[in-house]
């Protein structure tokens, strides 16, 4: 397993004010595997990867990347983490401005003190397909451009997970096309081990499982996932989460 | 549109808490200088109203020498012949009439062997008048015999003597000892009048000591018969004895003196001015900084309000709104704190000076109207280069992610170009020193110059932050530091130029001073062949003196080739105010100070000669032969003829007058001596015998030739604790600017901080980051400053090669010092926003919009 929730809650405020986000969700996520969450929004969808993650702490049960236990982790323990076992892409891509794409891109390794492997670095930049522009800086780049550096800096490390989060949300349909397409081959070819969250039927039939949320629980899933096939469990996930509520 | 201000003003307000500080503390310092000295001249007045009740009319002499002000030292006492009173009891209307003798520099020796300092307050000597309204006494008798003495209870406590004491007591003639036998007070429980200490003598004794003349007094008090009106007693007092005497009520008395205090009072008001002055001026730095950030981190706001239809003319009204309220709250908490500080430095110089009642604490309108037109002023006009960017953002920037791209420094850098050039042109023509705008072309000059470097220093800023940056490069969190802090280059240079006033003024100043030392130090080592020097402490306000006597003693000692003193005084030569020296031996002193001689020779000066060099030779179109008049302190104008014109030296004295003519000096000692040792022998040889010879005259000392440079540089050190305190406060306020900076730099990357820490920078290295940048900008700014105040320095030791300022000096060290203190700083400042980068939520920060 490449990360594992057993049981998570995860409860915002209290008393009147409390809303629950995660209502014991319990899942697995298996090593060269490509998984996508999705549900509408105020599901969960995103808490469940943020405390899978390690950015949010649950409120209860556990999570486990790899063989390490992330609850109760100090931020020493989370920072050396995400160094370590989690790279991640955003909606927003979040590249430094200030750096130019081959340093965005070897960021996290320069921040852990390690070397990139050549070899790796050349065949993701490679399939990323940046080569002739590493020496630019974000805003000479294009949307589409900015996330596959973004792409590449979260492989580079070869991680445990990578946690994707709308990766395509801002990107028009033949960059996001691109962008999934990459993260795909990134799964085949490597072995790297993918969990994106999204709202975009066509964005999670490139996943090779679904998990859908309702209501902070997983009510279904589907494997090897078509757009459609996706498309018409959303449709019937109100029917399904009553089921199970 | 108001409304939307208000809102958006209140949702930042502790962002803009920072910027409004620095209007705080300038308006502070305004409003406590009006109140300070509001306060102190309404104590005076009442002070000196309730000394002066007692008396109806007072009659006193014009002095010979009219005094022009505090830098001209105490004037010399004008007296009046003893019959002057027995013509004043003979004028009708007259009740009474007694003689004062009141004159300042009565010097008493505390019981710690040491003269009893003052801090401004005269050191008074009068006679003793039994049964005198105004003094009161509290222990033993008034002086009653010759060598007896009443003195006043501030200065019996200060000096620790007690009635019964010997006290000794240093006048215009060296110490004399006496038998204290009374102690006073005044009228009202007062120990003191104002500060002042007040020693009293019999009637002969304080003639002969305090106004060294027989049978003279300084003044006459005349009681008015019961029914007349002081008024009318005065005019017929003034028409029965003549133009030559000032006739005064006791009423003008009172405004005279409260007069003389308030020009003393002006000093501490253009301190506080000036301090007002540096915190406003580095605080307009730091609102614009504050506001340009606050905008471009508003953009979308801003955008979205010109997309809804706000006008260009609405979005520079709302920022200038939000500037005119912030400069209102700066406004009334700086009034608050002011009226705070001025009354309590009133509270500290009443403590200080003791005997003066606080009457009550004032704020004068003045203070409140300045207050808030300085307050709103200031930070509208640093408000108005946002305002203008606010109103030039587009629309359409309300529906994208625009990244608003650094326009080009080239408009910012040519206005820096001809702002510096104005400002080096105004200080070339301040410094050449035409007319009285002197001082204030200077001044001007160093704040445009300052405005103009600040306008170059986003170009400046590129390349140097760069270079600075690299000492950091070998980590991950500097480097990021590095790039940071060249990521904004107005942002930078505005926040280094901020701190780059502070700093450069007090690297002019210094770079200035120890040019004059070090030109001083010259000038006493190239021209100057003595070997031991007797003086005191040249700051005093009056002179400290020593008996002539021990230079004529001084020069028959083994070992002494010779050795000259030299007396000072101020004379009308030719109806024009100028200083003059009188010198013991005009021969030695010609040879010590190896001064050449034009034309004519310098001989033992007889009683009607003088030696001039050749500057007061050209002001007083003077040659050898010729001759002026000269009226001194005392007596009647006196013919001296010309026997030599010598060439202008800084040692050597532009007039030079014999010893006799020092008799009618105001001060008729010493205040200076020089010493010349036969070859081969050593200075240690002579001094304790000079030492033993100064047993009377504890004022000075005998020092050799460093110790005679400390002694006359002693006020160097002095004027730059005075400056280094000044100027704390606007690198104190230079400090809040990169704090401000900074923190709204973290705000504005709280996505990209958030980033890193998710892709595994330790808190430690996110604080490191962030300090790294601030390290960056404060470096900056102090090498900013430290370049732009030693040239600032240099131009003006160059302007001043003509007054004796030949050498050029940088203070290396101390530049050092201020170069670390500006890493220091940098440190400090980057405390509170590295801790706020640290600790931010890494989820929160990315999602953070």
């Amino acid at each position: 397993m490449a990360a594992r929730a057993n049981d998570v809650w995860k409860v915002y405020g209290a008393g009147e004010a409390q809303v629950v986000a995660l209502r014991g969700v319990t899942a697995e996520f298996a090593r060269g595997r490509f998984t996508a969450i999705m549900g509408p929004s105020g599901s969960g969808k995103s808490t469940l990867m943020h405390c899978l993650a390690g950015l949010d702490a649950t409120s209860r049960g556990e999570i486990f990347i790899g063989d390490t236990k992330v609850t109760g982790l100090s931020d020493g323990g989370l920072t050396k983490l995400r160094r370590t076992k989690v790279g991640f892409i955003f909606q927003q891509f979040n590249l430094l401005p200030t750096l130019t794409a081959k340093e965005n891109i070897l960021l996290p390794l320069a921040i852990a003190g390690q070397k990139p492997e050549p070899e790796w670095f050349e065949t993701v930049i490679k399939t990323v397909g940046l080569t002739d522009r590493l020496g630019h800086r974000p805003a000479q780049l294009s949307g589409g451009q900015q996330q596959r550096v973004a792409c590449a800096r979260a492989l580079v490390s070869r991680p445990e997970v990578v946690f994707a989060d709308e990766p395509t949300g801002n990107l028009d349909s033949r960059s996001g096309a691109e962008v999934l397409g990459f993260l795909r081959n990134s799964v085949r070819e490597y072995g790297q081990t993918i969990v994106m969250v999204t709202h975009d039927p066509n964005a999670a039939s490139y996943a090779d499982r679904v998990v859908f949320l309702a209501d902070g629980q997983i009510v279904t899933e589907l494997s090897e996932p078509t757009a459609d096939g996706v498309l018409d469990t959303m449709k019937r996930l109100d029917v399904l989460a009553g089921v199970n509520g | 549109m108001f409304r939307a201000t208000l809102k958006s003003l209140l949702s930042r307000k502790l962002r803009l808490v920072m910027s409004g500080l620095a209007v705080v503390l300038g308006v502070m310092f305004v409003s406590g200088a009006f109140v300070l000295t509001d306060t102190l001249s309404r104590s005076f007045d009442s002070l000196f109203r309730s000394a002066y009740s007692t008396i109806d009319v007072s009659v006193g002499a014009k002095p010979k020498i009219a005094s022009g002000g505090l830098e001209d030292g105490p004037p010399a006492p004008a007296t009046l012949p003893a019959d002057v009173v027995e013509r004043v009891r003979a004028v009708p209307g007259v009740a009474s009439a007694a003689g004062d003798v009141s004159a300042e520099g009565a010097r008493v020796i505390g019981a710690n062997g040491k003269v009893v300092p003052s801090f401004g307050p005269p050191r008074l000597g009068t006679n003793w008048v039994d049964g005198s309204r105004l003094a009161e006494l509290r222990e033993g008798h008034g002086p009653a015999a010759d060598n007896q003495i009443a003195v006043n209870a501030s200065l019996a406590k200060a000096a620790g003597i007690k009635v019964g004491d010997q006290v000794s007591v240093l006048t215009l003639q060296p110490r004399k000892t006496f038998t204290l036998v009374g102690i006073f007070g005044y009228s009202g429980g007062r120990d003191t009048l104002g500060g002042a200490t007040q020693v009293a003598f019999t009637d002969p004794v304080a003639q002969e000591l305090m106004l060294g003349e027989k049978n003279a007094y300084s003044s006459v008090t005349v009681d008015a018969a019961p029914g007349v009106q002081p008024a009318a007693l005065r005019d017929a007092i003034q028409s029965a004895l003549g133009d030559r005497y000032e006739v005064k009520t006791g009423k003008q008395l009172a405004d005279d003196a409260a007069a003389g205090f308030e020009q003393a009072l002006s000093f501490f008001n253009n301190i506080l001015l000036g301090f007002a002055a540096v915190a406003l001026f580095v605080g307009v730095f730091l609102i614009l900084n504050t506001f340009s950030i606050i905008i471009a981190q508003r953009t979308r706001e801003l955008a979205l309000l010109r997309a809804l239809g706000s006008s260009r003319r609405q979005v520079i009204g709302s920022v200038l709104l939000e500037a005119v309220a912030i400069g209102l709250v700066a406004a009334v908490l700086g009034l608050g704190a002011g009226i705070g500080v001025g009354a309590l430095l009133a509270k500290l110089f009443t403590a200080a000076t003791g005997g003066l009642e606080l009457a009550g604490i004032g704020v004068p309108a003045a203070s409140v109207i300045s207050a808030f037109v300085v307050g709103v002023l200031v930070t509208v006009v640093a408000a108005v280069l946002p305002a203008l960017r606010a109103s030039r953002i587009p629309p359409v920037a309300a529906m994208a992610d625009v990244a608003t791209p650094d326009r080009p420094l080239t408009r910012v850098t040519v206005l820096g170009g001809v702002v510096s050039a104005a400002g080096a042109a105004l200080l070339t023509v301040g410094l050449s020193g035409a007319g009285d705008a002197t001082l204030w072309l200077i001044l001007a000059g160093v704040l445009v110059s300052f405005i103009g470097v600040a306008l170059l220093t986003p170009l400046i800023g590129r390349p140097v932050v760069s270079l600075l940056g690299r000492i950091f490069s070998w980590s991950v969190p500097g480097r990021l530091g590095r790039l940071n802090s060249g990521r904004n280059p107005r942002r930078t240079a505005i926040t280094a130029a901020a701190l780059m006033v502070g700093i450069a003024l007090i690297t002019g100043v210094n770079v200035v001073l120890q040019s004059a030392t070090k030109s001083l130090d010259k000038i006493a080592t190239d021209s100057v062949d003595a070997q031991l020097f007797i003086g005191g402490d040249p700051t005093e306000d009056r002179p400290p003196t020593f008996d002539p006597t021990v230079i004529t003693e001084a020069g028959k000692l083994p070992g002494v080739r010779t050795a000259v003193g030299e007396y000072f005084d101020q004379a009308m030569v030719n109806g024009t105010k100028t200083y003059l020296v009188a010198t013991t031996d005009a021969v030695a002193a010609a040879d010590i100070f190896s001064v050449k001689v034009n034309s004519g020779a310098i001989g033992a000066l007889g009683a009607d000669q003088m030696v001039i060099n050749s500057d007061a030779a050209k002001k007083f179109g003077l040659a050898v032969g010729q001759s002026a008049t000269v009226q001194l302190s005392r007596g009647e104008p006196h013919r001296f003829t010309v026997v030599a014109v010598t060439e202008s030296s800084p040692v050597f004295p532009g007039i030079l007058l014999p010893p006799a003519a020092a008799e009618d000096f105001a001060v008729r000692q010493l205040v200076a001596g020089y010493i010349q040792l036969r070859p081969g022998v050593q200075p240690a040889q002579v001094q304790p015998d000079v030492d033993r010879l100064l047993a009377d005259s504890p004022e000075v000392s005998v020092v050799d030739r460093s110790g005679f440079l400390k002694q006359q540089t002693s006020g160097v050190d002095q004027v730059l604790q005075m400056i280094q305190i000044l100027l704390a406060l606007a690198i104190l306020i230079a400090v809040l600017g990169v704090i401000n900076t900074l923190v709204l730099s973290v705000i504005e990357r709280t996505r990209e901080l958030g980033l890193l820490r998710a892709i595994g920078l330790r808190r430690g290295q996110t604080a490191g980051m962030v300090t790294v940048e601030s390290v960056v900008i404060s470096v900056f700014g102090a090498l900013l400053g430290l370049a732009v105040g030693a040239g600032l320095g240099a131009a003006v030791v160059r302007a001043l090669n003509s007054q004796g300022i030949t050498e050029l000096v940088f203070p290396w060290s101390q530049m050092a010092t201020y170069l670390a203190l500006g890493a220091i700083i940098g440190v400090v400042a980057a405390l509170l926003p590295a801790l706020r980068a640290a600790r931010l939520n890494v989820l929160n920060a990315i999602a953070h919009e």
